[in-house]
């Protein structure tokens, strides 16, 4: 093949790359538009099209703020997040300590436990829950989806820092040992200082996870345990309304502030790792 | 001082760390699914309400009607359950052996309470004349089983005749099988389409400048850390009949406005849909291993004199074999046991193995069959990571 073909194949390499990125973004972005919508519709309206400002309002925003079972949602998505996290991410970052240390027994054994959560399809997670859950007075409370969740969000809890462990200079804990620091106190004082983005990173994770999960909120919560999703998933299933967009708008919004907290937290801890190795 | 201390103690720090983690998943995770699979074998109801009745019918001979004796144990075991309200379990369970027999418990049940008689086979029978059927008598027995493999049966489209033999069920009640089947195909699909497109999209990140890559990989994690649920909006929104997607040919001209296409509540949908929601668990592993491969080895092919083609297929394919069995992995096994996406936009046709997980968990209440469902799954997922371990490692699936 000649270098014209070259150019050929090369163009239609990153016409196909163009076009699965737009496959990946596109959809949301189509959504921000129409959560603006002055009419009941999911299609832009020709006002619309016009860039008529008539054609846009903030009424499916509005709706939000005048339903309270959206305002309920919002407060139990954020309860049990929360919660789920602060549980994940205690027990989760201490596991991660124990697993770095060498001498734990059955360490491979041992991790694949504590990441099975994650691995396995949720609908078979959530039906486990629901059976032994129910059977243990849980279902429909607050305190059973945030056991579940903690659960679910441990697992991710582990492997981001245990990533940020295999980044940390062990010989700094030596020389805190050496300057008559207690373990106790160069864990405090040395290394959680310099793996808390990791750990950060990692509660993130566990709270997204837990924000965004259904299926056990669909099978062991009740009216009173409603989240966000769980609310999206009945207001599409029963009386799809563009209420929904303007949600899926502000998750949308969420989503990014999250990504770009995540993104600082690794510069962070690219930035404490390379000064530990320093 | 640290080397004197003996080896038990220096095993306490590290034990000690891990342990609550340890208690709390074995608490939340891994004896809840202990209790799913004793719930698809273990159905004590009918066993509970009816101990005496089934006693007695474990000598039976099942070919007469039983004897006075079994009547009278039945009659005084069914008035008790109508005082505590078994009375619809123990009808629900037998029914699905021999359907057509719910009605003859509750009514039984509730005439037996005003009849003042010693010759309760005569009388139990002038109530409802199904008490002189031998198939009655069989299913409840079956039904009465504490351990039973029925579910297991039920979920692969098998049912155990009254005779004892194991059949397929009719034509028109076999759903089972062609639901894993569709499942198998649809996880296939999608993890051909995600790799299809996600190896380009990673290819392009590994490859492109520090501050190019940056932003390509952005637009891969935005929907990463998008709700599911948003995203299923998304596509539904997108796809149905008066959606984007059809205005837009509409526009073009390539579809009449009479005959939009029907992209949602049907495979279509779901195909779509699950596609995008999975794709970046496809293209994240890729990049994990396509990153860490070195430039070297392609310009040494191409000084070698192999054409860009030659050098792609021969030095760097094989080299990101491991991200693409890892990626694959992760959206095949996800795909098995997806539920939401296919349940919103999946229609009828578009269902899968976990929408009927579901229905059996909130609509039938048939929970030893969702159970059975859900263990079967589980051992499907179990071979797919045995293989992928024997074959990769399940140490190199990574994420980022």
């Amino acid at each position: 093949m000649d270098n014209f073909g070259w150019k050929v194949v090369r163009g239609v390499f990153v016409a196909v790359v163009v076009l699965g990125l737009c496959f990946l973004v596109l959809p949301l972005l189509v959504i921000v538009p129409l959560s603006f919508n002055a009419e009941p519709y999911f299609t832009f309206t020709e006002g619309m099209l016009r860039l008529d400002g008539e054609a846009y309002s903030l009424r499916w925003y509005r709706s939000i703020l005048e339903n309270p079972e959206w305002s309920k949602a919002i407060g139990n998505s954020f309860i049990i997040g929360v919660f789920a996290t602060l549980v994940a991410t205690v027990l989760g970052t201490l596991a991660a300590l124990g697993l770095n240390n060498p001498r734990l027994p059955f360490r491979q054994a041992i991790s694949a436990l504590l990441i099975s959560p994650m691995v396995t399809p949720v609908i078979i997670v959530a039906v486990g829950v629901f059976f032994f859950y129910s059977s243990m007075g849980l279902a429909q409370t607050h305190l059973g989806l945030i056991l579940a969740h903690a659960m679910l969000g441990a697992p991710f809890v582990v492997i981001t820092v245990t990533a940020t462990l295999a980044g940390f200079d062990q010989t700094l804990m030596r020389a805190a040992t050496s300057l008559g620091a207690g373990p106790l106190t160069a864990f405090t004082r040395i290394q959680l200082p310099l793996i808390s983005p990791g750990v950060l990173t990692g509660a993130l994770f566990a709270f997204i996870a837990s924000f965004d999960e259904v299926v056990v909120v669909l099978f062991l919560g009740g009216v009173d345990q409603r989240t966000i999703p769980r609310q999206m998933w009945s207001g599409i299933r029963e009386e799809i309304s563009p209420t929904i967009l303007a949600i899926a708008t502000l998750l949308i919004v969420f989503a990014i502030l999250l990504l770009l907290a995540v993104e600082l937290l690794q510069r962070r801890n690219k930035l404490s790792a390379e000064t530990s190795v320093k | 001082m640290t080397d004197k201390r003996s080896g038990v103690q220096r095993l306490i720090v590290p034990v000690g760390l891990v342990l609550p983690l340890i208690a709390f998943i074995l608490v939340t995770f891994v004896i809840p699914l202990g209790s799913m699979v004793i719930q698809s074998v273990h159905d004590p109801e009918v066993a509970e309400v009816l101990p005496n009745t089934l006693n007695l019918l474990s000598e039976w001979d099942g070919t007469s009607v039983p004897s006075e004796e079994v009547f009278e144990s039945m009659a005084q075991e069914l008035v008790l359950s109508r005082e505590s309200r078994t009375t619809g379990k123990v009808a629900t369970r037998v029914n699905r052996i021999a359907s057509g027999t719910r009605s003859v418990f509750g009514k039984t049940a509730r005439r037996l309470e005003r009849i003042e008689t010693t010759e309760l086979r005569s009388a139990m029978i002038d109530i409802d004349d199904r008490w002189k059927d031998v198939e009655l008598w069989i299913a409840i027995r079956e039904a009465g089983r504490e351990y039973t493999v029925k579910h297991y049966l039920h979920a692969v489209d098998l049912e155990r005749e009254l005779d004892g033999g194991i059949h397929p069920v009719s034509e028109d009640q076999r759903i089972y099988n062609t639901l894993y089947l569709r499942t198998l195909f649809v996880s296939l699909a999608v993890t051909f389409f995600c790799f299809l497109i996600g190896y380009p999209i990673a290819y392009a990140i590994a490859n492109v400048s520090d501050s190019m890559a940056k932003i390509l990989l952005l637009i891969v994690l935005i929907p990463f850390w998008t709700s599911l649920l948003v995203r299923t909006t998304s596509w539904l929104v997108l796809l149905q009949n008066q959606g984007v997607v059809n205005d837009i040919l509409v526009w073009l001209g390539l579809v009449n406005d009479s005959d939009r296409l029907a992209l949602i509540h049907n495979m279509t949908g779901t195909l779509v849909a699950m596609t995008h929601v999975l794709l970046p668990f496809m293209i994240l592993p890729l990049y994990a291993v396509m990153r860490a491969i070195p430039t070297d080895y392609m310009k040494a092919a191409a000084s070698l004199g192999a054409n860009p083609a030659q050098s792609f297929v021969r030095v760097y394919f094989p080299q990101s074999l491991p991200g693409i069995s890892a990626g694959c992995l992760l959206v095949f096994i996800l795909s098995l046991g997806y539920y939401i996406t296919p349940a919103l936009v999946g229609g009828t046709k578009g269902q899968l193995i976990s929408n009927m997980i579901a229905y059996h968990i909130q609509s039938s209440l048939n929970w030893g069959l969702a159970a059975a469902i859900s263990v079967i799954l589980l051992t499907g997922v179990f071979i797919c990571y045995f293989i992928f371990d024997k074959w990769v490692g399940v140490d190199k699936l990574r994420l980022s």
